[in-house]
């Protein structure tokens, strides 16, 4: 394993193409865009202001990078260096930003969320998306724009043909308040969940109809996360009661449950990093098989495997306080639906990025990064 | 009264005193006489001192001395029996009071042990009400535990209910506190807009339109599109339904084959122990004749086509339930058995079975391992064999040593036959000789009989006796030979020694045996032919020097022929 020279980048903002040749990073003002196997400067963009956030368009021909502050966005493309976009909110202020599935059009949220506006590049042409929630996502395959709508208190999903943003289908869904939505990787279900005061995940079908409702059980804090598996197969979802319930594609009922109780003695092989420095951190994740883990820099640290039973350390979160720090707040399925990587409780991950090959999982922390190979020859314990 | 107490007392004190005099008088026969009365005319003095005794012994005074006579004291006896009344009316009434007593006693007996009885009823009733008090103590203990556990459960669950009630007031009151706070913005924002007047458009500022991803141009909002994208959705949603509905037909049909292996092997073992397990089959004989039927009418559509009706998926699975649920009986009676077996007899037979077992394995184990000790031994010597390294002579004596045996016996064999072989040639050898001999004797013979048969010729006339006897030798000699050859023809392989003949012919086996005695044969005839023959050419020619050469021409061609056939037979 071979480490590069360090770059600087501001606001984690470090994104590879999605065809897996270029790197982008903002460093203040500044795009820079580099070759990912020699990692030499291609591009160098100037933005007006800090940019906030930066987005890659999905056919890697375009950078997006918006600074929320100036109610800004600016447009680069990686063919045309001269070429340029800008595109002012105006008073109306810019709270997120990003590009549409199919890699031509902008859409913009507006503050408050009181409208979404769809820049096209192609016609220069605004339409707006009223009534928007802080939700929406487009399709794998850049055809369809999911959006969720609030109106007179109640929740709509708005699905939207990307080619000329014609409103497909409008319908309402059974939810209290609406915290997320995703398509699955097939393109044909939108699961569709309840805000964490109730366990409710809703599953619609791509022309509205409703397939199927998942309720795990009522009152306490609901769902906090959920992933589809690449295969469409399976749908993961965490909780706040910390357990990952896995529902199947056939009849939507659950058919496997992982719990993550503090104390580990049974089958799973516990890596412990020990750092040798006395400060903060240590990451502990309990995956099916782990075997190397990486560091960076000047913390030395390794992972030894720790003798089961092994206690985790749990912070009680205050449970006076809202959104308390428990429960499965991250999942990603490895890309052959093999295995679930989750995280739980208030550990300093970040997220978790699973490698196209399904071998390896990057933990991102806040400072720190780190490699996990799965070693597929290997059964696990 | 004290006399009556006195009497009392003597009346218990004379218990004993009162059988001696009995006894005494036994023997005396003072007792009732045959008519059943005590005194007689006869013993009445004895009677009288009986009587006085008797009242001696009973404290009262004499009536009679013995010197008296036969005198009573009137005035004593009548004191004596006033006396014996008193006492005799004492006794009644203590006897009276005695039953009285007893009577008493007795009833305060029976009295008691009804008591006795009663009071263990009560006993009895009172024991059995203070078992039931206990068990319904018992019972409203659990109860009572019961209901604390459920208490405490509720508790928990209140207190569970509390929590997420507390969580979820957090959670409204941080959901206002945030719309709260948005709201405010949104109310500073409008005042800002409404005092500020210069209101920012949006704008976009494109250097130049980009292609559309696909490249495709776009289009118009128009109805056509509308159709057709829902026409898209649809399409997209049917081929997922197709794929999915694929992938579970492959699923359905795999199921459906290991379900049919299934059901072929339950069927097979169940057929199977049927045959040992009758008696019990015959109270589901009903049933299983119908389920075979089924199964039959089943097997005999085997088409996978035809379990996609709903009536065939259902014979199905019910014929697999009904395979299982025999076989789990079948199983479950297996294991009562078995447990039964286990159980119900003793531990020695169970042992037995075991024990001889045991030493069977015992048995094939020693078994295995002399195998294997021998085969190893084998391979030793095997190894021993092939890599020894032995010097030379041991080598070359070890190289052949397997067949040693079989060896010496061939070379005694060899050497049996090379000396027939010997033998033969020596006799052959002897016979060639002999027939060189005999061809040279049958030469001169012929030189004789031509000297002779000239002799003849010459001397036609009555001299001619002196030479017969010579030729009669050598005729006998000739004529012996050919019988030799003939035997020798006959039996070839018996040794004849005629000690007569100098020329000792033994015949020999030789394969031209026959033919030389042919040849031979031929000779004599040829000779006797010859002669005649010879005999004509002289007496046909008159040139008697032609025919030596001639017969010595024969005799070269014979002698030839006998040669090359012994050469031939020596080769």
């Amino acid at each position: 394993m071979n480490f590069s020279e360090v770059f600087k980048q501001t606001n984690q903002l470090c994104k590879v193409s999605p065809d897996g040749k270029y790197l982008a990073t903002c460093v203040q003002y500044r795009l820079v865009v580099r070759d990912v196997s020699t990692l030499q400067i291609l591009q160098l963009y100037t933005c007006l202001d800090q940019v906030s956030h930066m987005e890659w368009s999905s056919d890697s021909l375009f950078i997006l990078c918006a600074m929320y502050n100036r109610g800004l966005v600016q447009v680069w493309s990686l063919e045309q260096p001269d070429w340029h976009c800008k595109i002012d909110e105006g008073s109306i202020g810019l709270v997120s930003s990003r590009w549409s599935p199919d890699g031509r059009h902008i859409l913009n949220t507006t503050e408050f969320h009181l409208r979404v506006t769809v820049w096209s590049l192609c016609t220069k042409a605004v339409s707006y998306i009223k009534h928007p929630k802080a939700c929406q996502k487009g399709d794998r395959d850049g055809r369809y724009l999911a959006l969720a709508e609030r109106r007179d208190c109640k929740d709509y999903v708005c699905v939207f043909v990307c080619d000329d943003w014609h409103l497909l289908r409008h319908f309402e869904t059974e939810t209290q308040d609406l915290a997320g939505l995703e398509w699955s990787p097939n393109g044909c279900v939108l699961a569709v969940w309840d805000s964490c005061l109730e366990y409710k995940v809703l599953l619609y079908s791509l022309d509205g109809r409703l397939l199927s409702t998942y309720s795990a059980y009522e009152w306490s804090l609901g769902v906090k996360s959920v992933s589809w598996s690449p295969s469409s197969q399976f749908l993961a979802i965490g909780s706040y009661d910390e357990k990952v319930r896995i529902l199947n594609h056939i009849t939507w009922k659950k058919i496997a449950q992982f719990e993550h109780p503090a104390i580990l003695d049974s089958t799973k092989t516990v890596y412990k990093e020990v750092e040798k420095r006395p400060a903060v951190g240590s990451d502990e994740m309990s995956l099916h098989s782990i075997t190397i883990g990486t560091t960076l820099f000047n913390t030395q640290s390794k992972y030894e495997i720790s003798p089961l039973p092994v206690q985790i350390p749990v912070v009680k979160p205050d449970p006076d306080r809202a959104n308390p720090k428990i429960g499965i707040s991250a999942l990603a399925f490895s890309s052959d639906s093999r295995y679930l990587a989750t995280k739980n409780g208030g550990f300093q991950v970040q997220s978790l990025n699973w490698h196209c090959s399904g071998d390896s999982v990057i933990l991102l922390g806040k400072e720190q990064l780190c490699l996990c190979y799965m070693d597929t020859d290997q059964e696990d314990k | 009264m004290p006399e009556s107490s006195t009497v009392k007392d003597v009346l218990s004190s004379s218990v004993e005193c009162r059988t001696s005099p009995l006894r005494r008088f036994s023997l005396t026969s003072l007792h009732r006489n045959s008519l059943g009365v005590f005194c007689s005319e006869d013993n009445v003095q004895e009677c009288l001192s009986h009587i006085s005794q008797e009242l001696s012994s009973f404290g009262l005074p004499p009536v009679w001395t013995a010197g008296g006579g036969s005198e009573l004291n009137i005035v004593a006896v009548l004191n004596c029996m006033y006396d014996l009344i008193q006492l005799h009316r004492r006794g009644l009434r203590t006897l009276e009071n005695m039953e009285v007593e007893q009577l008493k006693s007795n009833s305060n007996v029976d009295f008691l042990q009804l008591s006795t009885t009663r009071l263990k009823e009560q006993l009895e009733i009172s024991k059995r009400e203070n078992t039931g008090l206990l068990e319904r103590e018992r019972q409203l203990q659990l109860k009572v535990k019961s209901l604390q556990n459920c208490l405490k459960n509720e508790k928990e669950e209140v207190q569970k209910l509390q929590n997420v009630i507390a969580s979820r007031a957090s959670q409204y009151n941080h959901e206002m506190k945030r719309k709260e706070r948005e709201f405010n913005k949104l109310k500073e924002r409008l005042n800002q807009l409404l005092v500020d007047k210069k209101e920012k458009k949006q704008a976009i500022d494109v250097l130049n339109n980009i292609g559309r991803a696909d490249g495709k141009r776009s289009l118009w909002k128009t109805e056509k599109t509308e159709a057709k994208h829902e026409g898209e959705m649809y399409k997209t949603l049917l081929s997922d339904y197709d794929t999915r509905q694929r992938e579970l037909q492959l699923e359905n049909a795999e199921l459906r084959k290991v379900l049919q292996q299934m059901k072929k092997d339950m069927v097979s073992i169940l057929s199977s122990r049927k045959q040992a397990a009758k008696g019990d089959k015959h109270e589901h004989g009903g049933t299983q004749a119908a389920s075979e039927e089924e199964d039959e009418v089943f097997d005999s559509s085997k088409d996978s086509v035809e379990l996609y009706c709903v009536h065939a998926r259902e014979k199905l699975t019910n014929s697999i339930r009904l395979q299982w649920r025999r076989l789990k009986s079948h199983v479950e009676r297996l294991d009562s058995q078995v447990s039964s077996a286990q159980t119900s007899e003793s531990k020695t037979a169970d042992a037995v079975p075991r024990e001889t077992h045991e030493e069977e394995m015992d048995r094939l184990k020693l078994e295995i391992q002399q195998c294997k000790d021998f085969i190893q031994a084998q391979q030793q010597l095997l190894q021993q064999q092939l890599s020894s390294p032995c010097d030379e002579e041991t080598a070359s004596l070890l190289s052949d040593c397997y067949m040693l045996q079989e060896k010496e016996r061939l070379g005694d064999e060899w050497k049996t036959l090379e000396e027939q072989r010997k033998i033969f040639e020596r006799e052959r050898r002897n016979f060639t000789e002999a027939a060189i001999r005999l061809s040279h004797e049958r030469k001169a013979f012929e030189e004789e009989r031509a000297t002779w048969l000239k002799h003849q010729f010459l001397n036609l006339s009555p001299f001619s006796d002196s030479k017969k006897p010579s030729l009669s030798k050598s005729k006998s000699a000739f004529l012996i030979s050919a019988e030799t050859e003939v035997s020798a023809a006959v039996a070839p392989e018996k040794f004849i020694k005629h000690q007569s003949e100098p020329p000792s012919c033994v015949p020999l086996t030789s394969p031209s045996t026959a033919d030389l005695y042919r040849t031979l044969c031929l000779i004599p005839e040829d000779s006797s032919t010859k002669p005649k023959t010879k005999m004509e050419h002289v007496e046909e020619s008159s040139v008697f020097c032609g025919n030596a050469p001639v017969r010595h021409k024969l005799w070269d061609d014979i002698q030839d022929r006998t040669l090359s056939q012994e050469k031939n037979s020596s080769i």
